[in-house]
């Protein structure tokens, strides 16, 4: 079972964000870059579904050089090799322009599943992966927390939670698959992994490699154009329920959430 | 302009993300509730063993993870960050008490004794102090007496990290004379019958970390759990001291550091006479004092760690570099406190922990009088 697993690098989500001084965009200069969270699940259940079924696993990564290090990282935790999409034209881009990308290096790759994370904890657009399968012609089932690979390989069931209830689908491969949280708990890179991971293959493809053309990507390129970041508003400072006894404070708890907050 | 010549690599980086991984799932969730309850769960040594942690720095054939000096640092740094010293302690009593089986046990004791502890199954400790003999290593008294194919052990431990609930004690005995030749290593397993252990021992800081006084009576240990020759001991206990000192000589700056990012931090939010502490000139200058010392110990210390990991001799430089260190975090989190005013008082504020975590970083693996001994001998010759 070959297996491809996109990885895209995103700010620690412990990082403070700082938006710039253009109001569309975000300061990158103290920014602790790690591989998205929900990748991560990826990653981890297509080890697992090595483990079992056999067969190589290949990260794909995009973007400035830095992206080494998250594709380094799932080396270490055991994937086999690694393709990193590397192009000045490409900062900026949006997500279908990704998409196309990641597409240009997958399609000649052989695969029977392909994971992405659900969505980007950056920018929580969420459309790379769906595009990305629309773009090589294969199913897509998305916010997987269960994936079961029958035993002859043929086909997988990827479970969904929907409303407290589970939605299982199932379908044939080859398939991308997007990972949710609670999937799976990925493993730790260690650090004989860590150290063999620097002699795995690493490739890296401009556009021009992948046979595309850079006036498609970047700023140039958007199809969706971000018009303005704005900070979150200050939280308002919270309120302090007064009464002399528990059940005046409770009575006029649910006054306020019924005549001020209107929640009841 | 020539390339800036690092300590951390592209390898380092990674054990980095991993050890900080492992601590925000694993460890900082909970630290608060084990500081209070005096230790931190078993499990986290298994668990620290899985993700390879515990074995950064040991070698791969018994169970190690490899690496070099500067990714046991980066894994130590990035523990402390978890703010509680006595997890990194509890933790860390591996990394005192197995690099003697290493250098002197034999192929058989080190499969034997290593490899379960850095997959986190057994927990280790190191025993060399007696509550009459500390600073004076040469004076300890604990007697181990051959007889047949085994030592008869008679003696005790004193303030043993991870000691209430190790399961083996890598143990300094006497075997001989009065000497420091008379000192010899034995691996006690605390099953094994004579072998006792107090009440964990109430401390100032490291609360996570349980510390106690073991207790030999009579106690029966195979003769095969000698390590190297008799007289070996006192050898083994001086060749330990150097990676102890480094460690803790980080633990000292880490403490430092975190002391000096919550101040800055409280300085900014805090304000008094209508405005931020951090706009007093009193504040600031103290702030960049604080920090001055704390980059000038960091580096000082990764310069003495690169020398040690390319093999020189830095029991000088070592010694100083732990004194250096342990005078800027008492300095530095002294100052944390002050900035945090009443708050650096109070357990909810970090600084308040690494105030009194602090206080035994000078007087662990050799007190700072006995750091100043080694320093001297060697400035002024014996
Ligand atoms: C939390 C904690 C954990 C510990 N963990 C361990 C452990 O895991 N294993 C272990 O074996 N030990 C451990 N120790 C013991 C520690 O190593 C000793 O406390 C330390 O070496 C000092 O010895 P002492 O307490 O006997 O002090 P002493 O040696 O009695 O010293 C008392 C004072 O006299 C000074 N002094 C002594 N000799 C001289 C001299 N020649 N010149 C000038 N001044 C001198 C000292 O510097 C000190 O100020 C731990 C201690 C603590 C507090």
């Amino acid at each position: 079972m070959n297996i491809v697993v996109c990885i895209k690098q995103v700010p620690d989500t412990e990082t403070q964000i700082k938006i710039a001084s253009d109001n569309k965009s975000i300061v990158t200069d103290d920014i602790k870059w790690v591989m998205n969270p929900y990748d991560e699940f990826g990653v981890e259940e297509a080890l697992r579904l090595k483990e079992k079924f056999g067969g190589e696993v290949t990260v794909v990564g995009l973007g400035p050089k830095r992206v080494t290090e998250s594709l380094r990282t799932a080396l270490a935790m055991g994937a086999d090799k690694a393709v990193l999409i590397t192009d000045d034209a490409l900062e900026g881009s949006d997500s279908l322009a990704v998409a196309k990308a990641l597409a240009a290096a997958i399609k000649d790759l052989e695969y029977d599943l392909i994971f992405t994370g659900q969505r980007g904890v950056d920018d929580d657009m969420g459309v790379a992966g769906a595009s990305l399968a629309e773009l090589l012609g294969i199913p897509h089932v998305a916010l997987a927390v269960k994936v079961e690979v029958a035993e002859d390989g043929k086909s997988v069931k990827v479970h969904r939670p929907v409303e407290g209830q589970t939605l299982v689908i199932e379908s044939g491969l080859p398939v991308l698959i997007t990972a949710q949280k609670g999937l799976n708990e990925p493993r730790y890179a260690s650090l004989p992994g860590i150290m063999k991971a620097k002699k795995k293959p690493l490739d890296e493809k401009s556009l021009s490699d992948l046979g595309l053309d850079s006036a498609q990507f970047g700023q140039e390129g958007r199809k969706v154009k971000v018009l303005e970041l704005t900070p979150p508003p200050e939280r308002a400072a919270g309120k302090i329920v007064e009464g002399e006894t528990p059940q005046e404070k409770a009575a006029e708890l649910a006054r306020l959430l019924h005549e001020e907050a209107k929640v009841i | 302009m020539s390339e800036l010549q690092e300590y951390f690599g592209e390898t380092h980086n990674m054990v980095r993300n991993t050890v900080r991984k492992f601590v925000d799932r694993e460890i900082r969730p909970f630290v608060d509730q084990w500081e209070e309850q005096g230790e931190f769960p078993r499990e986290l040594y298994r668990k620290a063993g899985d993700a390879g942690i515990l074995g950064i720095g040991f070698p791969e054939a018994y169970g190690g993870s490899g690496g070099d000096l500067f990714h046991k640092i980066a894994a130590v740094e990035e523990l402390m960050r978890c703010g509680s010293a006595g997890v990194v302690a509890g933790l860390g009593s591996l990394d005192i008490s197995i690099p003697p089986i290493l250098s002197l046990g034999t192929e058989e004791q080190k499969v034997r004794f290593v490899r379960p502890v850095l997959r986190g199954d057994r927990i280790s400790a190191l025993g060399v102090t007696e509550p009459n003999a500390g600073s004076d290593v040469a004076g300890i008294q604990t007697k181990a007496v051959r007889q047949g194919d085994h030592y008869v052990v008679n003696g005790s431990k004193m303030y043993i990290t991870s000691g209430a609930r190790a399961n083996q004690l890598t143990c300094a005995v006497r075997t001989g004379g009065k000497s420091y030749r008379g000192i010899s290593f034995l691996v006690i397993e605390s099953d094994t019958p004579g072998y006792s252990v107090s009440e964990k021992l109430r401390k100032m800081g490291w609360w996570a970390s349980d510390t106690a006084q073991i207790f030999f009576d009579e106690c029966k240990v195979p003769a095969q759990n000698l390590l190297g020759r008799e007289g070996q001991g006192f050898y083994g206990i001086m060749e330990n001291f150097q990676a102890e000192r480094l460690q803790l000589s980080v633990m000292a700056n880490m403490t430092a550091q975190i002391a000096l990012e919550e101040s800055v931090r409280y300085s900014r939010e805090r304000e008094a006479f209508g405005r931020p502490i951090s706009g007093f000139q009193v504040t600031r200058h103290k702030l960049a004092d604080m920090a001055t010392l704390v980059e000038a110990s960091r580096e000082f210390v990764y310069r003495v760690a690169a020398k040690i990991d390319a093999g020189k001799n830095q029991v000088k430089e070592i010694s100083m570099a732990k004194n250096f260190a342990c005078m800027v975090s008492d300095r530095v989190t002294y100052d944390a406190v002050q900035i945090h005013g009443g708050a650096g008082y109070m357990r909810e504020y970090l600084v308040e922990r690494l105030y009194r975590d602090n206080r035994i970083l000078s007087i662990g693996g050799g007190t700072q009088e006995i750091m100043k001994e080694i320093i001297s001998k060697h400035i002024l010759g014996k």
